[in-house]
């Protein structure tokens, strides 16, 4: 066999067209399970929009719910969704980051601490009903918030608290040691070194946890059934104390119904839904670029 | 054995005396029951080999190890006859006192004024804060690049400028003794040759003690130098003693670059 020389002929031997093929084929393999997932994206956003547009209208969402599809709407649900929400992220929000700067700034690193890491990371994984059965015990029975607007946003808090806590310590460990020594070394107290520099620094991507994380809270239907939400409701809550449905139970309940037209329903109660996620998405974008172009 | 290296300091009153000072980082012991003083308004140069513990001893001066979870430090530093390490001694005070300059320049992600204005803000500066950013800027040299863009970020200044900014915010605090680690190892000739310009004029004001890699540089700013050597503290004098006629076989092989 002769000496192949100075050539770059490896893609001519078999063992060099096996090697392109091969990288070729894993491009391919992962183009197409980005593709499965935007695909089904798309079909299901299409074939809601189809079904559910028709229904969408102004009455929709200034109407309550009705046992005659046409006049039925979805006020009492969009109004419980955005109470649960915010009451949800006030909540969450403060009591996570706390823990978060707790966890990271202050806590020594001992057993206890690594103690409670590990619980929070599991506390993750918890599946959403037991939230749901603990949220009835503790916040329904026990502190007598009764089937509340209130009790709701405390069992999903409970609920999305694991989430936030992780995403924030992630932010905050994110930011270089070097400013936390600059702080410190000009006479900068803890507090100082934390309020002026890390949680200005950190801010971006505990927003984005949380914001994702509420996220989550919106779509959960099973922990809010179990401290008592119901599928019909005829008013809207006045205050943190009153009754309350969401959206998806409210989609739950019409896909249940035998009739069409409460499907078509369900589909527009889709959308709504949908629509109120991108809204938020669209908001912890702008929060996030007004922190970064602070710096 | 603890030698504690009598250096003629021409009367000078000293800044800063370490007695018998050990550092622990868990089991490992990084500096060595080191004795050393620090003369007033003069440039004392720490060097040695990489791990040597200059680093770690010149974060003993300003308590920044107690940064460090696992650091422990024995012994005692005398600053205006009280020990730093004593009981009812605050570290935040004692690092308003003696200001650090780090080895990469480390500005904040915000303006070049309030990078500046940040020390005496925490501090609860009291009086016109434009003015001292000003003398600040001064001081370090870096007034008349920025005096028209002080609004601008820190982030789109060149290293060398940084670092000058990072002095200038140490200096806004007023301390006494200013910490350098390696101040100009991340920067280019030209403008390490401006930060040791800005070191022999802040001398006048200024106790400053600095760690440098640079045997040519401890030769060219120091008053005094330290040669450290496995967290001993193998040698200390007058720079031109250390560099011209050192008593110690390891710091002669030292400077002479046969290891290190």
């Amino acid at each position: 066999m002769s000496d192949p020389g100075p050539s770059f002929g490896g893609a001519t031997t078999p063992r060099g067209r096996r090697r392109r093929r091969l990288g070729v084929l894993f491009a391919g393999l992962c183009a197409a399970a980005t593709a499965v997932g935007v695909l089904a994206l798309g079909v299901l956003l299409t074939d809601v929009a189809l079904d559910g547009l028709p229904s969408l209208d102004g009455d929709f969402l200034v109407n309550f719910g009705s046992r005659i599809p046409e006049r039925a709407g979805i006020k009492a649900a969009l109004a419980g969704s955005v109470w649960i929400l915010t009451l949800t992220a006030l909540i969450s929000f403060p009591v996570s980051v706390a823990a978060a700067i707790y966890l990271e700034e202050y806590a020594s690193q001992n057993w206890i601490t690594r103690t409670i890491q590990t619980n929070i990371a599991n506390l993750a994984g918890v599946p959403s009903i037991v939230y749901g059965i603990l949220g009835l015990a503790l916040f329904v029975r026990f502190f007598r918030l009764d089937r509340s607007v209130l009790s709701g946003a405390l069992t999903l808090s409970l609920l999305i608290m694991p989430v936030i806590i992780m995403a924030a310590q992630e932010a905050i460990r994110a930011v270089p040691g070097t400013i936390r020594e600059a702080a410190y070394g000009l006479g900068a107290t803890r507090w100082q070194v934390v309020r002026t520099q890390v949680l200005p620094s950190a801010m971006p991507g505990i927003l984005t946890g949380t914001i994702l994380a509420l996220s989550r809270a919106v779509g959960e239907t099973a922990p809010l059934i179990m401290v008592g939400a119901v599928g019909y409701l005829a008013f809207t809550p006045a205050g943190p104390m009153d009754r309350f449905t969401v959206l998806p139970l409210q989609i739950y309940n019409w896909v249940s119904r035998p009739q069409d037209e409460f499907r078509a329903l369900a589909a527009a109660g889709i959308v709504v839904l949908l629509l109120l996620l991108l809204s938020m998405n669209a908001v912890a974008i702008v929060l996030r670029n007004r922190y970064q172009t602070r710096n | 054995m603890a030698t504690i290296y009598d250096i003629e300091t021409g009367g000078r009153v000293p800044a800063l005396e370490a007695q018998g000072l050990s550092v622990f980082y868990g089991e490992l012991e990084a500096v060595k029951d080191v004795s050393l003083t620090i003369p007033s308004r003069q440039v004392v140069a720490l060097i040695g080999p990489s791990g040597c513990g200059k680093s770690t001893l010149l974060r003993c001066f300003n308590r920044m190890n107690d940064l460090v979870p696992a650091a422990r430090v024995e012994g005692a530093v005398t600053f205006h006859g009280q020990n730093l390490y004593g009981d009812d001694v605050d570290p935040v005070e004692v690092r308003r006192r003696i200001g650090m300059v780090f080895q990469k320049p480390n500005p904040f992600p915000k303006s070049i004024f309030d990078n500046v204005a940040f020390g005496p803000r925490v501090n609860g500066h009291e009086g016109d804060l434009d003015m001292l950013v000003e003398a600040s800027l001064k001081q370090s040299a870096l007034w008349d690049e920025v005096h028209d863009r002080l609004q601008d970020s820190a982030y789109a200044l060149s290293g060398g400028q940084q670092q000058r900014l990072c002095i200038a915010r140490t200096l806004a605090v007023k301390p006494e003794i200013v910490l350098m680690d390696e101040p100009a190892s991340a920067l280019d000739p030209i403008a390490t040759q401006r930060i040791e310009e800005l070191i022999y004029e802040l001398k006048k004001d200024y106790t400053i003690v600095i760690v440098t890699h640079n045997m040519q540089q401890a030769a060219r700013i120091s008053d005094y130098t330290a040669f450290l050597y496995m967290g001993h503290l193998v040698e200390y004098g007058p720079t031109e003693t250390i560099f011209t006629n050192p008593k110690e076989e390891q710091t002669e092989a030292y400077i002479t670059g046969r290891f290190g």
